[in-house]
C-alpha cells in the first residue's frame, strides 16, 4: 500500500528525516512510535505533500506508483487521508460546505456518521474555530468519512481528547478503517490502511496494530510488534530505542 | 432654519470643492445626464439586457416578493410602484409637492457644501427616491429600487430620503450599475435616512458598475431611541473609483447600527470605504465589519466610531485579503471616547490566504482553485441573507472567478 524509501526531508534548510524506510501493508495497520521531536508528524506531513517538507532524497510509494513529487490533492485523490494535530482554523468555512464539497460518490454515510459523532450541531459553525480536543478530532473524521481514503495517516489521534470521547473516537477509527473504499481488496482482513502516530497508546485499546516503528532523530531505529514495543516503551522510556538499535540494526 | 437661497449660496461656492477621500473627478469633463428617459409600466417589458443588468444587482423584473420598485435611468424616474398600500413609495420631487414637511428632512443630515459633489447634486435639483413606512407598519416584503447610468460620459445625480416611523420596520434592497456598454460616467448620490424610535430599517445596496465609473455616494442615517439600521454593501466587480463614507448617528439612546460591507478591487479599481458611527446617546450600540479582497486594485477600509456618550459599545472589524502582487489593502481603524464607560474595540487584518488553509482542503481532495475559493467565500460571508437567488447564484460565480485568478 504504502512504501517510504530512503526518505531525506528539510524543513527550513535543516535536516529532520534521515533515510527513513517504512511500509505500510495493504489492509493492516501500522503504528509509529517515538519521543517528541522524533519527526512522526513531519513524516505523515510529508507522506500527504504539504508544503514546506522538502524532500530531499528518497522515495514514497503508493499503490506501487511513486507520488513524491504529487501535489496534495493529487494525492488526496489517490486514497490517502490524513488526521494532522492542529489543523488551521477555517475561518468562514461551514463544516457542511466542507463536507458537501469533499464528497463523492465513493464517501461513506456522513450524515450516519455526523450524528453517531455528534456533530450534527457543528455542521454550521466555521471548521475548527473554537472548536474544543474532541471535537477537532471528531470533525476530522467526519471529514475522513466523506473522503474515504485507502490509507489514513493519523497524528495522535487521542491527543487532547478526554476520556470518554477517546472511546467515540477509537470506535469510530476502527469502523472507518474497517470500510469499503476504492482500494478495498477481498482477501484483506481489513478494508483500509493506516499509519498511526500515538503516544500514550490509548487508540490501540479500539484499533488493532499489526506492525510498529519507533522513529528517533528522524530515522527509523526498529521495526517490530507495536503492542510488545508500547510495553517496552511504557516501562523503559525511549532510551530503550537506542538500544534497539544496538541490538538490531 | 436655512433658507434655498442661503443653500444655493453655500453649495455655489462648494461646486469645486475637493473631497477629502478619494480621487478628485473635473465633473466638467461630464455631460448632466438627461431627464428625458423613457417610462415603464412593467419591469418585465424592459429589454433582455437592461433586465439582466437588474438582476445583478438584487433588483427583481418580475417583482417577485417585493412589495415596491422604483427604477431611475440617468437623472429621471422611469418606473414607480407599490403594491403596499401602507408604504409611501414615490420620486422626491413628487414627495416633496405632496409633503410640506419634507423640507424639514431635507439636505438636513447631508451638508450641501460637504463637497463639489453634493454642490453639485443641490444644484441640479436632484430626483431620487423617497420611501417611509408609517408608524407601526411592519413591511414584510421589501422595496426595491434601482438606479441605472444610461450614457456615457454623464453623470447621474441623487438624492433619496428614507423615513422609517416609529415602530415600523422596512426592508430595502437597492441596486446601483450602468447600463451594458456604458463605461465611463459618474454616479453621485445622496442619502438621508431617518429610523424612528423602536424602528428596524435592514437596507442592502449593491453596487455593480463599469471599468471607469466614478461612485461618491453622500449617505448619513439618523436613529432615535431604540431604533435599529443594518447596512449591507456589496461590490464585486470592476469599478474605477468609489468614496463612500456613511454616517450613522445614534440619537436616541438604545439605538443600534450595523455595518457590513464586502468589496472586491478589481485591476484599475480604487475603493475608499468606510462606515462611521457616532454614538451621541447612552447605550448604544453599532458594529462594522468589513471584509475586502483586493486581486490588483486599491482599497482602503475606513472605520470610524466616536464615543459621545455612556455606555457606548462597538466593535470595528477590517479584515483584507490580498490576492494579487499588484494590490493594496489599508485598513484605517478609528476609534474615539469621549466620556468614560465605554466599550469599542477593533480588529483589523491584512495578508494573504494562508498556505496551511489551502493545503488543508488539499488533503481533502479538493483542487488548489476549489479550495482558495472556498476560502474566499467563507472570508466574504458575513451572514448577509435575504438576497434573491439570481444574484447569489452572479456572486457565486465572481467568487469563483476571484479564485481562479488567485492562483
Amino acid at each position: 500500500m504504502l512504501e517510504v524509501k530512503d526518505l531525506v526531508v528539510e524543513i527550513g534548510g535543516r535536516t529532520i528525516l534521515n533515510k527513513v524506510n517504512l511500509k505500510v501493508e495493504q489492509g493492516s495497520t501500522t503504528v509509529l512510535f517515538g519521543p517528541n521531536g522524533a519527526g512522526k508528524s513531519a513524516l505523515l506531513m510529508t507522506i500527504m505533500g504539504f508544503s514546506g517538507y522538502n524532500v530531499v532524497s528518497g522515495q514514497i510509494i503508493f499503490n506501487g506508483e511513486d507520488i513524491t513529487s504529487l501535489s496534495v490533492d493529487e494525492r488526496a485523490k489517490r486514497g490517502l487521508g490524513i488526521m494532522t494535530q492542529r489543523p488551521p482554523n477555517m475561518t468562514g468555512v461551514k463544516l457542511e460546505n466542507l463536507v458537501n464539497a469533499i464528497s463523492t460518490e465513493d464517501s461513506l454515510d456522513t450524515d450516519a456518521i455526523a450524528k453517531k459523532l455528534d456533530m450534527e450541531r457543528f455542521m454550521e459553525r466555521d471548521v475548527n474555530v473554537g472548536f474544543s480536543g474532541g471535537e477537532i478530532k471528531r470533525s476530522e473524521l467526519l471529514q475522513l468519512s466523506a473522503q474515504n481514503p485507502c490509507l489514513y495517516l493519523l497524528d495522535e489521534p487521542e491527543s487532547g481528547v478526554d476520556l470518554v470521547s477517546i472511546e467515540e473516537i477509537g470506535k469510530t477509527i476502527d469502523e472507518l478503517l474497517a470500510s469499503r473504499s476504492k482500494c478495498f481488496v477481498d482477501h484483506n482482513k481489513r478494508g483500509n490502511s493506516a499509519l498511526v502516530i500515538t503516544h500514550t497508546g490509548q487508540v490501540l485499546d479500539y484499533v488493532e496494530p499489526d506492525m510498529g516503528y519507533i522513529l528517533c532523530n528522524g530515522t527509523v531505529v526498529c521495526k517490530g510488534h507495536p503492542r510488545e514495543m508500547l510495553k517496552e516503551i511504557k516501562s523503559q522510556g525511549y532510551g530503550e530505542c537506542i538500544k534497539c538499535k544496538r541490538g538490531q540494526l | 432654519m436655512q433658507t434655498g437661497t442661503a443653500l444655493k449660496e453655500k453649495a455655489e461656492k462648494a461646486i469645486t470643492k475637493v473631497a477629502m477621500y478619494g480621487e478628485d473627478f473635473d465633473l466638467n469633463e461630464f455631460e448632466v445626464g438627461t431627464r428625458e428617459v423613457p417610462l415603464t409600466d412593467d419591469l418585465e417589458d424592459l429589454d433582455s439586457d437592461l433586465k439582466q443588468t437588474l438582476v445583478n444587482v438584487g433588483v427583481l423584473p418580475d417583482e417577485k416578493d417585493r412589495s415596491g420598485s422604483f427604477l431611475m435611468l440617468d437623472n429621471a424616474i422611469s418606473h414607480s410602484s407599490i403594491s403596499d398600500p401602507d408604504i409611501e413609495l414615490m420620486s422626491l420631487h413628487e414627495a416633496m409637492e405632496k409633503h410640506d414637511w419634507l423640507e424639514d428632512y431635507s439636505w438636513k443630515l447631508v451638508s450641501v457644501d460637504a463637497d463639489k459633489y453634493t454642490a453639485k447634486s443641490y444644484l441640479e435639483n436632484a430626483n431620487g427616491y423617497f420611501i417611509r413606512a408609517p408608524a407601526g407598519k411592519k413591511s414584510s416584503m421589501p422595496v426595491q429600487t434601482c438606479l441605472v447610468m444610461g450614457h456615457k460620459d454623464a453623470t447621474q445625480t441623487v438624492h433619496n430620503i428614507l423615513i422609517v416611523e416609529e415602530d415600523a420596520q422596512l426592508d430595502v434592497i437597492t441596486g446601483c450599475t450602468t447600463k451594458k456598454g456604458v463605461e465611463r460616467a459618474m454616479h453621485l448620490g445622496i442619502s438621508e435616512i431617518y429610523v424612528k424610535k423602536g424602528g428596524v430599517l435592514n437596507f442592502t445596496m449593491i453596487h455593480n458598475w463599469a471599468e471607469d465609473i466614478g461612485v461618491r455616494p453622500r449617505t448619513a442615517i439618523h436613529l432615535e431611541e431604540g431604533a435599529t439600521f443594518v447596512n449591507n454593501y456589496i461590490l464585486l466587480k470592476p469599478v474605477r473609483s468609489i468614496q463612500s463614507y456613511p454616517t450613522a448617528i445614534l440619537a436616541g439612546e438604545g439605538a443600534f447600527a450595523r455595518f457590513h460591507t464586502i468589496a472586491v478591487a478589481h485591476p484599475g479599481s480604487e475603493l475608499d470605504l468606510g462606515s462611521r458611527v457616532l454614538f451621541n446617546a447612552p447605550n448604544t450600540k453599532a458594529e462594522l465589519v468589513s471584509r475586502t479582497i483586493t486581486t490588483g486594485g486599491k482599497i482602503t477600509a475606513r472605520g470610524e466610531m466616536v464615543a459621545n456618550e455612556l455606555h457606548s459599545k462597538g466593535h470595528l472589524e477590517c479584515h483584507g485579503l490580498v490576492l494579487s502582487n499588484k494590490g493594496t489593502q489599508r485598513a484605517i481603524p478609528i476609534l474615539e471616547a469621549n466620556v468614560d464607560d465605554v466599550e469599542l474595540t477593533h480588529e483589523a487584518a491584512v495578508g494573504r490566504i494562508a498556505k496551511e488553509q489551502v493545503e488543508y482542503l488539499m488533503a481533502r481532495g479538493l483542487s488548489e482553485e476549489n479550495a482558495v475559493g472556498m476560502i474566499v467565500r467563507g472570508f466574504l460571508d458575513v451572514g448577509i441573507t435575504g438576497l434573491p437567488e439570481e444574484l447569489a447564484a452572479d456572486i457565486d460565480k465572481t467568487i469563483a472567478q476571484i479564485g481562479k485568478d488567485a492562483i
